[in-house]
């Protein structure tokens, strides 16, 4: 599984002081207890109270950069903070996200392809989330049928079916399991699949055990990738013994540390 | 239409170990020899480097070895009584690029000989012959402990494999190899989750990862090679897909199993059907080396010259076509 740690993100208290006062020491404690932790990559979002995110994102990048090559993640709904992200970016990076819009996969297919980034695709539009597998379908078909088109190598193409709170949208869960699975035989090769797994939770009361379970089931579905809080053990320890358990991870008795030393 | 190949992109790598140190690298070898370093399985040239080639070395031992057949004995029993004059022979008329001496004479029940005995055979050895050596205990744990450690420090600087370290014993031998800037052998018995278990506890040591060679444990044609075929398979596709905890090369000890075979054993009175044993017990040797080539093995430690000839006249053969 790729795991993206998502807390360095300014909407968190911590990270949006530490922005707003150029505090590297946080962010360089952040990047490495999260890459300790088992992540392979990192998000990287100026969140919403960010004045200047086209510059704060580059200083976020900079910043990460002195203590880690791992991969980023620039993670904004906007191009142009994406684009500002790129230019100071030494790392692999991966691009989050694009919607299903045209005039966002434009702007965002391109670039992702010049900079050898990965691409989070959303299964979602300007016209609303879905609401249904097959709304699901629709969209992120188009986005692969115009990654195909633009000569973007499909397999750096994780697509995102959008999880909806287990409290707000019940019936749709399963729903958003089966199309992890069917997003994979959209095309051959297979793009990925990825997950912002704390969605599921919102305004739970037991917000880790749901983030555990959801995970579990959903690498049973063929999960490639997920954002997560790598902090949270418990959800580390359930989403590397899902490995074991898939066969992807040979088991040995410190299998938990072996895996977070990769 | 023309048939497009399939390759596989992989993204992790075997670790290369260095085996014997020259002059300039702190020892007195004629050459060092590199195993591992793969990047696809194994001869795969179109997926990934394969930078080195698999190497065999001459196991030779520090006494008379009681139970070897008679097709070995024939070309060693000149030099049975005196260990450096057999590893002298394989040296210099049989050309061998590196040598396992295995220190079966320290072993309680074959001579019993102490750590002082054994560290200064080592120091002879090395002042005998200047290929790079691999050492191996004689198998009984409180017995490697105090001479695998003795040996280390007589061949400090000389970077061998030194084994075999086990799950129940590695300590004192991790400790040893690394103090003494040598490689250890991890040796597991064809169990894959104890192989990944016992790397990751010898490099918690603080051995890199890098000076580890998996012994994974084989069997000879026909005693469970594939089952030393399959783990092995196993642990490269992982290590190939980014598991650096099995990212190891492999040592093979093809000899030792070859010749416990029947098959290489008995005499053509008792089988006639079989054919005569001078070619049959050769023949089980080579080919049970070249299979575990074809898994992944980087190292190989064989016994009879002719089946060495024959393998090291298999491996060029492929690597023709790196």
């Amino acid at each position: 599984m790729f795991i993206i740690g998502e807390l360095i993100n300014g909407m968190y208290k911590e990270i949006g002081k530490a922005i707003k006062e150029k505090n590297k020491a946080v962010i360089h404690r952040y990047a490495l207890q999260q890459i300790n932790a088992g992540a392979d990559a990192l998000d990287v979002n100026c969140g919403p109270a960010s004045a200047n995110p086209v510059s704060d994102i580059q200083w976020l990048v900079e910043t990460i950069q002195e203590v880690t090559d791992k991969p980023l993640s620039l993670d904004s709904s906007k191009a142009q903070v994406i684009e500002s992200g790129l230019k100071v970016i030494k790392n692999k990076v991966i691009i989050n996200s694009t919607t299903a819009d045209q005039e966002k996969m434009e702007v965002l297919v391109p670039l992702a392809k010049k900079h050898n980034a990965k691409l989070i695709g959303l299964a979602i539009s300007s016209k609303g989330i879905p609401q249904n597998k097959d709304q699901r379908l629709e969209l992120v078909a188009g986005i692969v049928a115009y990654c195909l088109e633009q000569g973007f190598n499909i397999e750096d193409l994780y697509l995102d079916p959008i999880l909806m709170p287990v409290n707000v949208a019940q019936a749709q869960q399963k729903d958003i399991l089966e199309a992890i699975h069917e997003f994979k035989i959209i095309s051959q090769p297979s793009p990925k699949t990825i997950v912002g797994l704390s969605n599921v939770s919102q305004g739970t009361k037991v917000r880790s055990l749901i983030n555990r379970t959801f995970l579990v089931m959903a690498a049973a579905y063929g999960l490639d990738g997920v954002i997560l809080d790598p902090l949270d053990k418990e959800l580390m320890d359930a989403a590397i013994t899902s490995e074991l358990i898939l066969n992807k991870q040979i088991y040995c008795d410190s299998y938990l540390d072996a895996y977070r030393k990769k | 239409m023309a048939t497009e190949l399939m390759l596989e992109k992989w993204s992790g790598k075997i670790s290369t170990v260095t085996i014997g140190a020259t002059k300039a690298e702190g020892g007195t070898r004629s050459h060092s020899i590199k195993i591992g370093g793969e990047e696809s399985l194994p001869f795969l040239f179109k997926e990934g480097a394969i930078p080195n080639k698999p190497q065999v070395a001459f196991e030779i031992w520090d006494t008379i070895p009681l139970d070897w057949p008679d097709e070995l004995n024939k070309e060693y029993s000149d030099c049975y009584a005196d260990p450096l004059a057999w590893a002298k022979k394989c040296v210099e008329t049989y050309k061998a690029q590196s040598l396992c001496v295995r220190l079966q004479g320290a072993h309680p029940d074959f001579g019993n000989k102490s750590s002082q005995q054994e560290a200064q055979f080592i120091k002879d050895l090395l002042k005998t012959v200047s290929v790079p050596l691999i050492i191996v205990g004689c198998g009984d744990d409180a017995k490697d402990n105090l001479i695998v450690p003795a040996c280390c420090e007589a061949a400090k600087g000389e970077r061998c494999l030194i084994g075999s370290a086990v799950q129940d014993n590695y300590k004192t031998l991790v400790a040893a190899a690394t103090a003494d800037g040598h490689n250890i052998i991890a040796e597991s018995p064809i169990d894959i989750n104890i192989a990944k278990q016992l790397n990751i506890l010898i490099s918690d040591m603080g051995l890199p990862l890098d000076r580890i060679v998996i012994n994974p444990t084989i069997g000879a044609l026909g005693y469970g090679l594939e089952y030393a075929y399959s783990i092995m398979e196993r642990a490269r596709l992982a290590a190939l897909s980014g598991d650096k905890t099995v990212a190891s090369p492999f040592v093979c000890f093809v000899g030792q199993e070859s010749w416990r075979a029947k098959e290489s054993r008995v005499s053509v009175n008792e089988f006639p059907a079989w054919g005569p044993e001078s070619e049959r017990g050769i023949i089980w040797e080579a080919l049970t080396a070249t299979a575990l080539i074809q898994a992944g093995g980087d190292l190989l430690v064989m016994r009879h010259p002719k089946a060495i000839e024959k393998v090291n006249k298999y491996i060029d053969e492929l690597m023709k076509h790196s």
